[in-house]
């Protein structure tokens, strides 16, 4: 596999695979959920309901920042696969995935947790 | 220096030890390249569906009127189908990492293609057949 160095670059590579293998997990079942439009509004909105239930808009953040992690570190990967003499700034290109991260995931998050902030808190 | 003498370069750069397999190759060129489409992709998913509308607006009505676009029936079906050869790709590389014996590893490449084969025709029958105007009872 790849040629790794530093603990942060194999947990990076780790983080990829189960990120990668929680996304098509959860691809499988909106392949299957989407199906349900086929039998009509019925069958497709009950099941679509269960995931306003506040436990899964919390699953459903955690989806997001796996895909954009998944999406973010995969550049990285790009990055050392492709460009040369990267080997020295391996460490600042990891640090550059979580900040990218970060301005992608935080705000998406605020967005999607709003609702049940509002639940929570009065 | 071409395209695919620099890719060649690059993968062998990164897979001493891999073997001469063209097929290899190409899984390992596919899933860069169908990678860079579906962060474009997968990132315009995320911005409708979570982002600009929320769980709260997906219902069927939702899925009927996005559908009367060709436009975005085609954004789904190639999202679907790249997301779902990535991910396929994805395992068989970690069934040759991780299923040594032989038996089993026959037997878990076979289930991956099946199940790729499987969702990737369920999901395209979806998208495909969906023929119902917004509002419109069944």
């Amino acid at each position: 596999m790849l040629r790794l160095r530093g603990r942060e670059i194999y947990f990076a590579w780790l983080l990829h695979r189960i990120s990668g293998v929680a996304i098509l997990l959860f691809l499988f079942l909106h392949i299957v959920d989407t199906s349900l439009v086929g039998f009509g509004p019925g069958a497709y909105d009950t099941f679509v309901s269960v995931y306003r239930f506040p436990a899964f808009r919390v699953l459903e953040v955690a989806l997001v920042a796996g895909v954009v992690y998944h999406g973010v570190n995969g550049v990285r990967v790009l990055v050392v696969d492709f460009v040369e003499n990267t080997n020295a700034i391996q460490r600042q290109l990891w640090w550059l995935v979580w900040l990218v991260f970060a301005v992608l995931f935080l705000p998406a998050a605020f967005v999607m947790l709003r609702p049940v902030v509002a639940v929570t808190l009065p | 220096m071409s395209v695919t003498t620099s890719v060649a370069r690059a993968y062998e750069h990164r897979h001493a030890r891999a073997s001469s397999s063209n097929f290899e190759l190409w899984s390992w060129y596919f899933f860069r390249v169908s990678g860079v489409l579906i962060l474009f992709l997968v990132f315009g998913h995320i911005l409708v569906v979570h982002i600009l509308n929320s769980v709260d607006d997906i219902t069927y009505a939702f899925v009927a009127e996005r559908w009367q676009s060709l436009g975005w029936r085609f954004y789904d079906w190639l999202l679907l189908a790249l997301a779902l050869t990535h991910g396929q790709n994805g395992l068989r590389v970690m069934i040759e990492d991780y299923i040594h014996p032989r038996g089993w590893r026959i037997a878990a490449h076979t289930a991956n293609w099946t199940i790729l084969g499987a969702f990737l025709l369920l999901g395209t029958l979806t998208i495909v057949t969906f023929a119902t105007m917004p509002g419109v009872e069944r």
